[in-house]
């Protein structure tokens, strides 16, 4: 069912005289709350221009920029490197005929996907030594590269599901090996079903980075710290961040439609169930 | 293993409040979802842009600045939770746990507006067209006919956005609520290097389980609603 029009018949001159006072209440009601919360700041004198001038100071931009996003993209391209590894390696052991290879990845895959990150980041910091200078952004990049690891072996294996099956069939009736046939006809054909999902993981994985605020992990949320506690502008500087995270998020999802639309064409985007299902089961 | 024996109240607090985050707020995220879809495919534009544009902006930044946003932002605005006081057993709900039940739900409700959405999309076209052909309006089209089927479609990824709901709880951690992911925090910092393997353990058994259950309730379900196309 595409296409909204479907769900109502085109209005008649009643129905659109209706529609009118709906939309103009509901734009009343969308801008009441809106200035409300604007006016409300300016009353707090959350826009004068004090709080807002060190988003204007290149010194600060490029502390906001190299020390804060940079830092963030860094443990979140550092996590998604090590998460396609682990990704890839559970994924096909996932997949293996060996019931003694399929059922320890599945239990792996399964308890890292079950675990919250911040659960596993707030151990793995631990574990490092939270007095280490280090510990917390290592702590952050193998908690997300544990977590996305296991939501990545799961599109995998969807992945290489979702090529028809006639294209395995063909290449062992050409006389193929198991690991070529894996290696030559289904995974390049799978990591291009795979790639939007592949994307909107790194979108999650570059949210979570957020989270490091916790274990005192650099990246956006820490040098906001510094902002804020410097200018007092605690709410300018989290529109701030927040508008950046949306943006490069948007940039991705952006990405990820354009891949979609290149390389996998009218098809659903791939998406993976957080159900466990169990080890042997095939989608 | 000392460690949570100690402190099995300690853990059983945690949990209970991971619980009864999760509860209350994926019951409000289920209905502000379906809200939500049910704006984004209405007949009215405005509604459909705020509904859009809600949904995009809070699906794009991270939860923890959300929670930020009801931690500092929302008090300026005078949404505060102070009046919550409620003690049940060996609970207390205080206005952290509030601001932690607003947070989580207004996050969770985006992503179940777009599993909703995918639910609707998945109704066949006649189903919505037959509706209409005996005079029903916009919203008996909905209600009687395109929403009970959409939900059935959209079981798996409700799931799946309830599933992430669990493990989102454990940011309230970072705001002050003492639920579990808090509590492992403490005690990994009382105890030492030797106790830390099975504390993370237990806690995370303890997320297993709650996630395993959800999973279970919704392939039970499933398999309950069915319907042969």
């Amino acid at each position: 069912m595409s296409g909204s029009n479907v769900l109502f018949d085109a209005p008649g001159p009643r129905t659109a005289r209706r529609h009118r006072l709906y939309s103009v209440l509901a734009t009343i009601a969308t801008v009441g709350v809106i200035a409300y919360a604007v006016w409300k700041l300016a009353d707090a004198g959350q826009f004068a221009g004090e709080k807002w001038e060190v988003f204007s100071t290149p010194r600060y931009l490029e502390v906001l920029l190299v020390d804060g996003l940079l830092n963030t993209v860094k443990m979140a391209a550092a996590a998604i490197v090590g998460a396609v590894v682990f990704g890839v390696v559970f994924g096909i052991g996932k997949l293996s005929e060996h019931a003694w290879i399929r059922w320890p990845c599945w239990l792996v895959v399964e308890f890292f996907r079950a675990v919250p990150v911040l659960l596993m980041m707030i151990f793995t910091w631990f574990a490092l030594g939270i007095q280490n200078n280090d510990s917390s952004f290592r702590a952050v990049v193998i908690a997300l590269m544990v977590y996305n690891g296991a939501v990545i072996a799961e599109i995998l294996r969807a992945g290489v599901l979702a090529v028809p099956r006639g294209q395995a069939e063909a290449a062992y009736a050409i006389g193929l090996r198991k690991t070529a046939v894996m290696n030559l006809v289904l995974l390049p054909q799978a990591v291009k079903i795979m790639l939007p999902a592949l994307i909107s993981q790194c979108i999650v994985a570059l949210k979570d980075t957020a989270l490091g605020q916790y274990v005192l992990a650099p990246g956006l949320t820490a040098v906001s710290k510094q902002i804020y506690l410097e200018f007092d502008n605690r709410i300018p500087t989290m529109i701030v961040i927040a508008g950046l995270y949306i943006a490069v998020n948007l940039l991705l999802t952006a990405l990820a439609t354009w891949l979609q639309r290149r390389y996998v064409g009218e098809r659903k985007q791939l998406e993976v169930s957080a159900v466990a299902a169990p080890a042997g089961t095939t989608v | 293993m000392n460690a949570i024996v100690e402190n099995l109240d300690l853990f059983f607090r945690g949990f209970g409040y991971t619980v009864a985050l999760f509860v209350i707020s994926g019951l409000l995220s289920l209905l502000l979802g379906t809200l939500l879809a049910a704006m984004r495919v209405g007949p009215i534009a405005v509604l459909r842009l705020a509904s859009s544009v809600y949904v995009t902006c809070v699906r794009n930044t991270p939860l923890v600045i959300v929670f930020a946003f009801f931690a500092f932002l929302a008090p300026v605005l005078g949404i505060h939770f102070k009046w919550l006081d409620v003690q049940v057993g060996d609970l207390n709900f205080t206005s952290f746990y509030g601001a932690a039940v607003v947070s989580l739900s207004l996050y969770t409700s985006a992503f179940v507006c777009e599993a909703m959405r995918s639910g609707v999309n998945a109704v066949p076209l006649g189903q919505a067209e037959a509706a209409r052909a005996i005079g029903l309006p916009f919203g008996g089209v909905m209600r009687e006919v395109v929403l009970p089927q959409a939900f059935r479609a959209a079981l798996p990824p409700l799931a799946s956005v309830q599933i992430a709901l669990i493990k989102n709880t454990s940011v309230a951690a970072v705001f002050g609520v003492a639920e579990a992911t808090q509590s492992m925090r403490d005690l990994l910092r009382d105890f030492g290097a030797t106790e830390r393997i099975g504390i993370f353990a237990m806690f995370a058994l303890g997320y297993v389980v709650l996630v395993e259950l959800v999973s279970l309730l919704s392939l039970r379900l499933e398999r309950r609603w069915a319907v042969a196309r």
